[in-house]
């Protein structure tokens, strides 16, 4: 299990603020009469503006890791600090105010809103959101500006996506959390939507947590977290990152 | 390839290759329990309410049937004068008679000992030492008056029962002034008298009216009637025609002060058993086809719903080569078992309340026992009924489960379409939150569901304005009727006409604050094929204590000439002012009269024919004749009034208004509360089936979007709104269609409930509309807070996780 701090620059000068801390994360699910032990003991630090890659196979707690960052799940021991927040001791009311102000999510499956079209399901965001930026403007930053009145169904699973993430960063999070963004995707549709997470990184500096099993997509990381078992084993930072157009798999 | 053992095995319920299906059926039934219990229960209700009205209807018409043959109920009914005992070998002769009674009838006053109030009743004579021909009684206790013994009396069972009289008690009936101490000696049930019913009464009062029997010559001697007789009961022979041996009865008994025969029909305690039977057969039909119907549409979206869940589980058991045929059986059964549970305790439930609900009826209508019985094809109807429903129901459903191609339905379903409709092109659309829009998109995408739903939740609400508003309506009659036309305290009438002077005397007595005389006579009338028995009311001009009244309640005055009619008899005999009408006279000498129609009055209780009295009086050809009085009263002075009056000679009858009224709005409130009680338990268990599971249904539906809501920061109410927000548009929505609906079928019933004894009015008030929508509005709240716990429990990872 290795643990703390990495040294080195990743992308926002030497102003290294942690925006997440964990220590000695655990969680145990019951499933049925058998317990899961999906994390045994993260300890690690996220910081401001940068993007972590986390690597690993199906199983290895990655999902359940980035579920308790967000605020969809709690740890069973351990704690999480938040911008120096203890997520871990907060309620209910506390954690819906935190996803809803602060980070942004998507989803391997984009869980659209079927009812709404491509501007609506962003607004749904918008609406409730303290400094969001318009609909329009986020699905300009991810090059959706002209399938805006499209409703899901009539868009493909790469521009579903990626109303997804300009759903996830409309309200201006401090953190994007993609958990698995390209697994329902082919290579070239992949990139595009990787293409869009890595503008709003550096043009917004959103710190941006990636889930994958693609060993590939580590590369435009700033810093690459590996995971089995519910641990972590190792991590790196990368001297040279790529730009996802030269990503191929 | 069509080789022995590669042919997949056939649906065998016990069969090795079907048995995991069936487990898999078991265990599906068991997730869905709640629902599927819902389910059952309004298809329980749907079967229930057809076993017990369908088996009350048959078993009342059977007991009905049998007491009325065994004891030989008549056919023919005549009031009179006074005819000779000789004339019975007349009567006997007729054509078209089978057996023929000469009873005598006499109106008495009775007090039963520890009773306060005045009572009324009824003495009919019985052959001596014999059951009648006609009308025989059945004897529940004790004996039939002894031959020779003048103060024995049988007394009609619920008479009895009100006072709690049993053999061998004493009673004091005063027959035409004369005291006289009477035994009690059999206590009985007369098919005359099914529904005991005082004269000019609409509700029994089995405390103040009562029928007893006595040996014609003591009854005869007491009442002044040796020798003769004043009342003829008869049967006819099979294949005879009532109308002839009615006319050649009324020419018959003419000279002796007949008044009119009448049929079977016109005879008051046959009547409302018909009448009452006729509603249950109008119940029998609707209610059953309401819930099962709703139940239909409750099967059709739950199995939808299950099958939509398990597109893939149906492409899997398709890939290992299970067969449409073989699949929709499955999903059949599934449906069946439903249907069946609820069809079982339907059975169950209706048996036991068809035999409870007899009782009730025993209550009101005296037999003497409930014929019951549950014919195996009611049964039969309602298992087919609710399997007809639901084969209805669910059959689209499991068509398209069947058809799906395998790898289609293994395919993750595409988002479901949408596009912009109507709504978006309005001004308004801006203005409305995304989740509002998530609500009105899911409507709009599917109307048919949506229409449903609104249908379903509005037929309950139409349930409870009908349930509720003849509350608020029959209250309204009776106000009109007591307030406004029958504003006597006593309604008197003479055994003959009488002078008008006797009036003065009435004035006089203390306790009387006005007194008004009135003439009556028995008139057929008869427009064409049309006839109507009733009497011809001869009133002061301006009424002053029995008002006319119009459509809006206004005074009307009477003619000069001609005759005023209640409008729903005009109506029935096709008549409009300006008309003649044929009027024969049934009293003294008889004469056929052609007689104006001068206008129609709208009282809601019975009908009649009225015109001025002093007019009248010069039709009859006699001198300011009147046939009764109607007094104004001291309250205090009623009871010892009551008394006095009773002992004058010439009154025949008292008739105390203000107890009429008492009981009816008794009668009513007991009755009309309970069926109420019914229909907002029938109304409220719709209502809840159509919200409850169209909100679980919905929830299902929609967990990944409530999830994703979840997840993007919303708080558990605002998720919950897309959920709660579309019941509560649906139920806004069906409220006011549920109060058209239900004012529809108030107008509906109130045609239907329009009969010559009364008329309830067509009014629906406020407070009705209110309580349709209070009734409908907590079966959503109650709904709604059943499936809360399941928003506020979502579980976000899971819900998201799940690939659709």
């Amino acid at each position: 299990m290795k643990a703390g701090r990495t040294k080195g620059n990743a992308g926002s000068g030497d102003a290294r603020k942690a925006v997440f801390e964990t220590r000695n994360l655990t969680k145990v699910y019951l499933m049925g009469e058998v317990a899961i032990h999906a994390l045994r003991g993260v300890t690690m630090t996220l910081y401001a503006g940068e993007l972590v890659v986390l690597l690993g196979p199906s199983g290895c707690g990655k999902s359940t890791l980035l579920n308790i960052l967000g605020g969809l799940d709690v740890a069973t021991e351990g704690t999480v600090t938040y911008r120096g927040r203890e997520l871990t001791a907060a309620g209910e009311k506390e954690l819906t105010r935190y996803r809803r102000h602060d980070v942004g999510f998507v989803f391997q499956f984009y869980n659209m809103i079927p009812s709404l079209t491509a501007r609506e399901n962003v607004a749904i965001v918008t609406e409730i959101a303290r400094d969001p930026m318009t609909p329009e403007e986020a699905l300009a930053l991810v090059g959706l500006a002209d399938r805006m009145d499209h409703f899901p169904s009539q868009l493909s699973g790469g521009q579903q996506q990626r109303v997804a993430i300009a759903r996830a960063i409309a309200k201006r999070p401090t953190v994007l959390l993609c958990d698995e963004p390209t697994g329902a995707l082919d290579s070239k549709t992949s990139v595009s939507v990787l293409e869009a997470i890595q503008a709003i990184n550096r043009e917004l500096g959103t710190t941006t947590a990636l889930i994958t099993h693609n060993e590939v997509i580590g590369e435009m990381a700033h810093r690459v977290i590996r995971m089995t078992d519910g641990r972590v084993v190792e991590e790196h930072l990368n001297k040279r990152r790529r730009v996802p157009a030269e990503l191929s798999w | 390839m069509e080789a022995v053992g590669q042919r997949h095995p056939g649906f065998r319920l016990a069969g090795g290759g079907m048995r995991s299906l069936n487990r898999k059926l078991l265990r599906d039934l068991y997730a869905l329990k709640t629902q599927a219990a819902a389910i059952a229960t309004v298809i329980a209700a749907g079967v229930m309410t057809l076993i017990v009205f369908v088996t009350t209807l048959d078993s009342l018409a059977l007991t009905q049937e049998r007491f009325y043959r065994d004891f030989q109920f008549a056919s023919v009914f005549a009031d009179l004068k006074r005819a000779p005992n000789s004339l019975e070998e007349r009567l006997r002769e007729l054509p078209g008679i089978n057996h023929v009674e000469s009873r005598v009838r006499a109106p008495v006053r009775m007090d039963v000992p520890g009773f306060g109030d005045p009572v009324r009743g009824e003495i009919v004579s019985l052959p001596e030492g014999r059951q009648p021909n006609v009308n025989r009684l059945f004897v529940r206790k004790g004996t039939l008056p002894d031959p020779g013994r003048f103060e024995e009396v049988a007394v009609n069972e619920v008479f009895a029962e009100a006072h709690g009289l049993d053999i061998g008690d004493s009673l004091t009936v005063i027959i035409r002034g004369r005291m006289e101490t009477v035994r009690i000696a059999g206590i009985v049930l007369s098919p005359e008298f099914v529904y005991q019913l005082g004269p000019a009464d609409l509700v029994p009062d089995y405390e103040r009216y009562g029928v007893l029997w006595m040996n014609r010559r003591a009854l005869a001697n007491a009442f002044g009637m040796e020798g003769a007789f004043n009342n003829v009961v008869a049967t006819l022979q099979v294949g005879a025609v009532v109308e002839p041996v009615i006319d050649a009865l009324d020419e018959l008994l003419a000279p002796y002060g007949g008044v009119g025969a009448y049929g079977r029909e016109d005879q008051m305690s046959h009547r409302f058993v018909s009448d009452e039977l006729e509603q249950v057969r109008a119940m029998a039909t609707i209610l059953p086809a309401v819930f099962l119907g709703v139940a239909a549409f409750l099967l059709h979206v739950l199995v939808g719903r299950i099958v939509r869940t398990q597109r893939e589980q149906v492409a899997v058991l398709k890939a290992f080569g299970y067969t449409n045929g073989e699949i929709a059986l499955h999903y059949a059964f599934l449906t069946g078992l439903i249907v069946l549970a609820g069809a079982v305790a339907g059975i169950v439930l209706g048996a036991w309340a068809a035999d409870a609900l007899g009782r009730v009826y025993l209550e009101y209508f005296r037999f003497p026992e409930l014929s019951f019985r549950l014919q195996g094809w009611v049964i039969a109807l309602a298992v087919l009924v609710a399997g007809g429903a639901a084969f209805f129901g669910a059959f689209g459903a499991v068509r398209g489960a069947a058809r799906l191609p395998p790898a289609e339905a293994m395919r993750p379903p595409a988002p479901e379409r949408f596009h912009r409709g109507l709504l978006e092109r309005s001004p308004l659309w801006r203005f409305i939150g995304q989740p509002t829009r998530i609500i009105l998109r899911n409507l709009s995408r599917h109307p048919w569901k949506a229409v449903l739903s609104v249908s379903g939740i509005a037929l309950s609400g139409a349930l409870l304005v009908v349930g509720s508003y003849q509350f608020g309506a029959v209250n309204h009659m009776l106000d009109v009727q007591y307030r406004l036309v029958q504003k006597m305290d006593i309604h008197l009438t003479f055994t003959d006409p009488t002078p008008e002077r006797a009036l003065g005397e009435l004035r006089h007595r203390a306790g009387v604050q006005h007194v008004e005389g009135y003439r009556s006579v028995p008139v057929r009338l008869v427009n064409g094929v049309r006839y109507y028995q009733t009497g011809l009311l001869g009133l002061e001009e301006p009424p002053g204590l029995r008002g006319m009244i119009d459509r809006d309640h206004r005074p009307v005055s009477l003619p000069p000439e001609g005759v005023l009619m209640t409008r729903y008899l005009a109506d029935y005999l096709r008549l409009a002012p300006g008309d003649e009408v044929d009027v024969e006279i049934l009293e003294g000498h008889r004469r056929h009269l052609r007689v104006p129609l001068a206008g129609t009055v709208d009282e809601p209780i019975g009908v009649g024919v009225y015109m001025e009295r002093r007019a009248l009086n010069g039709l009859m050809r006699e001198g300011p004749a009147i046939s009764g009085a109607w007094l104004l009263t001291d309250r205090e002075s009623e009871k010892r009034l009551f008394d006095e009056l009773w002992d004058m000679s010439r009154v025949a009858s008292i008739g105390l208004i203000g107890d009429a009224e008492r009981i009816f709005r008794e009668h009513m409130e007991g009755t009309v509360l309970v069926f109420m009680g019914v229909v907002l338990l029938l109304a409220c268990s719709i209502a809840f089936g159509v919200i409850y599971n169209n909100a679980r249904i919905a929830l299902a539906e929609r967990t990944r979007e409530l999830a994703t809501l979840r997840v993007l920061g919303f708080t558990r109410g605002e998720a919950g709104w897309i959920l709660i927000g579309e019941i509560l548009l649906l139920t806004l929505v069906a409220i006011p269609l549920g109060w058209a609906l239900g004012t529809l079928f108030a107008f509906l019933l109130s045609h239907a409930m329009s009969v010559d004894m009364y008329r309830v009015p067509f009014i629906v008030t406020r407070w009705t509309y209110g309580f349709s929508a209070a009734g409908v509005f907590g079966a959503s709240i109650l709904s709604i807070l059943l499936v809360a716990p399941r928003i506020r429990h979502l579980d976000m990872v899971l819900a998201l996780k799940a690939g659709e």
